[in-house]
């Protein structure tokens, strides 16, 4: 009996055969996805070292910012999601605790507390892990129900999902609260939930932004009205947002060619090696070299939902879509916010701005979809 | 009974998945399309726009401000330079605290309420950002040290120097130069912006104002790429600025300073001109001020008190100050008497101390209470006897009295170069009919005949009439500016013209010789054993012509005698002088006036005296330093 007759008598079963058990598949990496990766994070430096004014020194800390994320990506994908699955829920309550312990005793800046300095630690910031374990924690929750799930079940992942949201919005990290909570809907709506549930939800939601409206902060609101009408304030808040389209538009469809982008370089652009890199990248390589980088980030993107859709278990299904679909949000939100078709929110544009949190969180969830593909076992549940 | 559990469908589940995630997959590549369509939009479409913008954002122009012209006085000396001024300035952008960051320079160095004042009206103004604005102008070395050593506490803070003009003769020189200050509101509606674009100061008085044109130069420009922060990374191209155009004056440091000190202590004025030229040769106003303190801006402190000062600094008494001319104008009305018919040389006067219209009327003293006895109009004008006047005044009557005043200059602004100018005043029969309503008495002739009454004059006046004398009824308008360096735009030589309204026609006199007469007449003012100023004339190497005046302040009564020590000093008498020397070969003419020191012929002719030596005399050695010259 070859393998061609059992495939061929279990067509539905999905069966996963180690054709050979080379050093790499000991890795448990995607090689398509770290590929991809590898390409985004070079070109991401390649632009940065324009952002960072030609610093090697900046440069080379954000080379051992990818050295550090790599790594953890490749321990996360050597590890079984069962055992993120087993965990999920501890590392929820745990999340939970550490979101507390920052209302409480959180150190940080301009009015907001989002670091926790715990002795023995490095400063770190609960909200980037609850990016991962959020999603991690409803998949888990639906990967014992029954899918799509029941009115009651989507109530109760709303309200796991709420907790860690309404903690950091009063931080106040307004974005982040955000993304972690349009990632819990991504797993909502990746388990099939009936679509007039998720019209009933979005009207709801409509009729809720009045609400939301009141419960900002003056300088949130500051950036939404800026957003509105940028010229409103043109050295203020609405400088940077003037600045970043001129330094898109003035791009064209070659660039100013690299490391020469006026805007950038003369420093009229903000933040350009953070938050603002796109509109650098735009202005040096112009149109042309802003398809490439939406080019990788669209076949990344292919790639999280091919894998989810592979996937064997319904935790699986629901943690790499969900990932994928975030570091999807990420980009657009970036993106929009840069182009000025989005208010200003602090997301910055993933794998390729400077940061170290970012870096690694993102990483880390591509360690979890690749740990999802590369311990598919021979019979699926 | 129990309700069934749900199984899970794991082959239904993922078909589903796989279906909502294709659906994911579309979503996400419509809104990477609708990124893509904005990028093009801003890339392509709005390209041109952005384009424009980014380099007005990179490329500025920047105006690189003319150097202000110099000036000189007539031998060189520099009368008015530049000199770099270090400000003290702040970058607001670069500034979290501005109030803290102004309270701990406050501690460092002096702020006054108005330099703080001054800043924030700078900062409201249209700016950009990362542009410094200046707080505090001209620190002093030590007041720099202080800042410069706490330039790490303090980010933002600045030292820049900017080139400001300076008066190194300060005070000596205020009143004939003017002086710059701040360019304000006012200003600014009457300049071309453009030209001003980079420049911060405007003459605001005196030589400054007049000739702020040529001062200023014009304005360069230059293309720089410069960064958010203002900093300039390179030159793009750049057109020079035209430097302002150097003066020289007519004016002599030397006479000026000794004239000034000839006044001392007192409140005066001293005018003398160069009757060739009509160069003016000093134009001493006493006291004066300090014009460098307008320059960065002065106090409103130090302002105040200049202005409640009683011996009145900031008054131009040489060009403004309005005095009655008294008896300096004895020779003219002499002249008028002549030339008009009214009385002959050989006209005499029998002078008993007194003057009656009529039998019985109003007594007009003369000088002399006992008088001068029989006097024709030589012996008048040397012994400056009022009757004498009282008689020709009342025998030629308004008319004549002030037609040749008015030919003289009385009553007219005929210098070309100094806005301060005043016309003073030159009363006549219409006038009077039309601002007082009344008819032109006799007597209103008597006073006029002395110089006293409704009849004002400047200094500037006086010697520019006495000049006419010296050069004969040759007409020369009095002038500052001796010649100009460079050329202007259209490439000439600047030249003064003599505007349309202050063409005054050449006094042609009946005979030549009533000149020779009246000057004789003032010759003997000086050299006679009679004249007035005797004193000051005395042991002269050369021959002076002068007129003594006394004007008086206070009215004295009928029968009241004038006492001079019995009056405060504010109520004495002004004492005045006239002159030109050497009589054969006019070479300096002179009007001096002292407030309140007491006759002319005390108080106003040493000073003239000590001014015709200085030019005459001492002078004349450093200006030709050759030993056969002095022999001469």
């Amino acid at each position: 009996m070859n393998i061609k007759d059992f495939h061929r008598s279990m067509p539905e079963a999905q069966v996963y055969f180690r054709q050979s058990q080379s050093w790499w598949s000991h890795t448990h990496l995607d090689a398509i996805m770290l590929l991809l990766l590898l390409a985004l994070a070079g070109y991401g430096l390649f632009v940065f070292y324009s952002a960072s004014g030609q610093s090697m020194a900046a440069v080379e800390r954000q080379l051992v910012r990818y050295g550090v994320a790599f790594g953890l990506m490749l321990a996360i994908a050597c590890t079984p999601p069962r055992l993120f699955r087993r965990w999920a829920p501890w590392l929820f309550v745990l999340g939970v605790l550490t979101l507390i312990a920052v209302l409480l005793v959180g150190v940080g800046a301009k009015g907001a507390q989002r670091w926790l300095q715990l002795p023995g630690l490095p400063r770190f910031q609960p909200s980037e892990l609850m990016k991962l374990i959020v999603p991690m924690t409803l998949a888990w929750y639906f990967a014992y129900k029954p899918l799509p799930p029941s009115l009651s079940h989507a109530f109760k992942v709303l309200v796991i999902m709420l907790v860690p949201t309404l903690l950091i919005a009063k931080q106040p990290d307004l974005g982040t609260a955000l993304l972690i909570a349009s990632s819990g809907v991504f797993v909502l709506l990746l388990s099939g939930l009936f679509w007039r549930y998720i019209l009933i939800a979005m009207a709801m939601a409509g009729a809720c932004v009045p609400l939301v409206w009141m419960l900002m902060r003056d300088y949130q609101k500051q950036r939404v009205l800026t957003f509105l009408n940028p010229e409103s304030d043109p050295l203020g808040s609405g400088w940077n947002i003037i600045q970043s389209k001129t330094a898109i538009g003035s791009g064209g469809i070659h660039g100013k060619g690299w490391l020469n982008g006026t805007q950038s370089q003369l420093d009229f652009l903000p933040e350009s090696h953070t938050d603002f890199i796109i509109a650098e990248l735009a202005e040096e390589l112009g149109l042309i070299g802003v398809l490439i980088l939406l080019a990788i980030y669209l076949c990344i993107i292919a790639r999280g939902l091919y894998i989810a859709s592979q996937a064997q278990d319904t935790f699986g299904r629901l943690l790499a879509g969900s990932l994928t679909l975030i570091f999807f949000v990420y980009v657009f939100v970036n993106i929009g916010m840069v182009s000025g078709i989005l208010p200003v929110v602090g997301v910055p544009l993933p794998l390729v701005s400077y940061g170290g949190t970012s870096i690694v969180t993102l990483l880390a969830g591509f360690g979890l979809i690749m740990s999802i593909h590369s311990h598919r076992t021979m019979v699926t549940r | 009974m129990r309700k069934p559990v749900p199984l899970k469908d794991h082959q239904r589940e993922r078909r589903a998945f796989q279906f909502r995630a294709l659906l994911a997959f579309a979503l996400v590549v419509v809104l990477m399309a609708v990124l893509v369509s904005r990028l093009a939009y801003l890339q392509v479409s709005e390209h041109d726009r952005y384009s424009s913008l980014s380099d007005r954002n990179r490329i500025q122009l920047q105006p690189i401000p003319p150097t202000r012209g110099l000036i000189y006085d007539t031998n060189g000396e520099l009368l008015a330079d530049n000199r770099p001024s270090p400000n003290l300035s702040l970058v607001k952008e670069r500034i979290d605290d501005l109030d803290a960051t102004i309270a701990e320079l406050a501690s460092l160095v002096t702020i006054s309420e108005r330099d703080i004042e001054g800043f924030e009206r700078r900062l409201k103004q249209r700016r950009r950002p990362y542009e410094a604005v200046p707080l505090r102008f001209r620190m002093s070395e030590e007041e720099i040290a202080r800042v410069a050593v706490n330039f790490h506490r303090l980010p933002g803070v600045q030292i820049d120097a900017e080139l400001i003009r300076h008066y190194p003769l300060g005070t000596s020189l205020v009143h004939p130069l003017g002086y710059v200050g701040r360019i304000n509101q006012q200003d600014l509606s009457k300049i071309d912006t453009q030209n001003y674009s980079g420049t911060n100061h405007i003459g605001k008085l005196g030589i400054e104002k007049f000739y702020e044109t040529e001062l200023h130069g014009t304005v360069g420009v230059q293309q720089v790429e410069a960064n958010a922060r203002g900093q300039v990374l390179q030159v793009l191209s750049r057109q020079d600025p035209t430097p302002g155009r150097d003066l020289t004056l007519y004016m002599d440091l030397k006479l000026q300073r000794a004239a000034e000190q000839a006044l001392g202590e007192y409140r005066g004025a001293v005018v003398a001109l160069d009757p060739e030229t009509g160069g003016i040769l000093a134009l001493v106003s006493t006291p004066g001020y300090d014009p460098n303190a307008f320059v960065s801006g002065i106090s409103t402190a130090d302002y105040l008190a200049l202005q409640e000062d009683e011996n009145l600094p900031l008054f131009n008494r040489a060009l403004r100050g309005r005095y009655p001319p008294a008896s300096t104008i004895k020779p003219i009305i002499g002249l008028a008497a002549l030339d008009s018919g009214t009385i002959g040389l050989e006209h005499k006067v029998w002078d008993p101390g007194w003057y009656q219209l009529t039998e019985g009327g109003r007594f007009y003293r003369d000088w002399k209470r006992n008088g001068h006895g029989r006097v024709n109009l030589r012996d008048a004008i040397t012994e400056s006897c009022d009757v004498f006047f009282y008689d020709i005044g009342n025998r030629m009557g308004i008319d004549p009295m002030s037609d040749y005043l008015g030919r003289f200059g009385f009553g007219k602004i005929t210098s070309l170069d100094l806005p301060e100018a005043h016309g003073a005043f030159l009363p006549s029969r219409a006038w009077k009919k039309a601002d007082r309503g009344r008819s032109w008495y006799a007597g209103d002739s008597l006073n006029l005949s002395i110089g006293q009454g409704f009849m004002v004059s400047t200094p500037l006046q006086l010697a520019t009439a006495t000049m006419v004398i010296a050069n004969r009824g040759k007409w020369i308008n009095p002038r500052m500016l001796k010649s100009m360096s460079g050329l202007d735009a259209e490439g000439l030589e600047f030249t003064l013209e003599v505007p349309e309204t202050k063409v005054m026609g050449q006094v042609d006199l009946k005979r030549d010789s009533y000149w020779d007469y009246i000057i004789r007449s003032m010759e003997d003012v000086m050299h006679s054993a009679h004249g007035t100023a005797r004193g000051s004339g005395a042991n002269s190497t050369y021959r002076i012509a002068g007129k003594t005046g006394t004007a008086q302040v206070l009215g004295i009564k009928q029968d009241e005698k004038y006492d001079a020590s019995k009056l405060e000093e504010k109520h004495r008498d002004h004492g005045l002088f006239v002159g030109f020397a050497p009589i054969e070969n006019p070479k300096i003419v002179i009007a001096v006036v002292v407030e309140n020191g007491g006759g002319g012929s005390s108080a106003a002719a040493p000073v003239a005296r000590q001014v015709f030596d200085t030019y005459l005399l001492g002078h004349r050695d450093t200006l030709n330093p050759v030993a056969g010259d002095r022999s001469l």
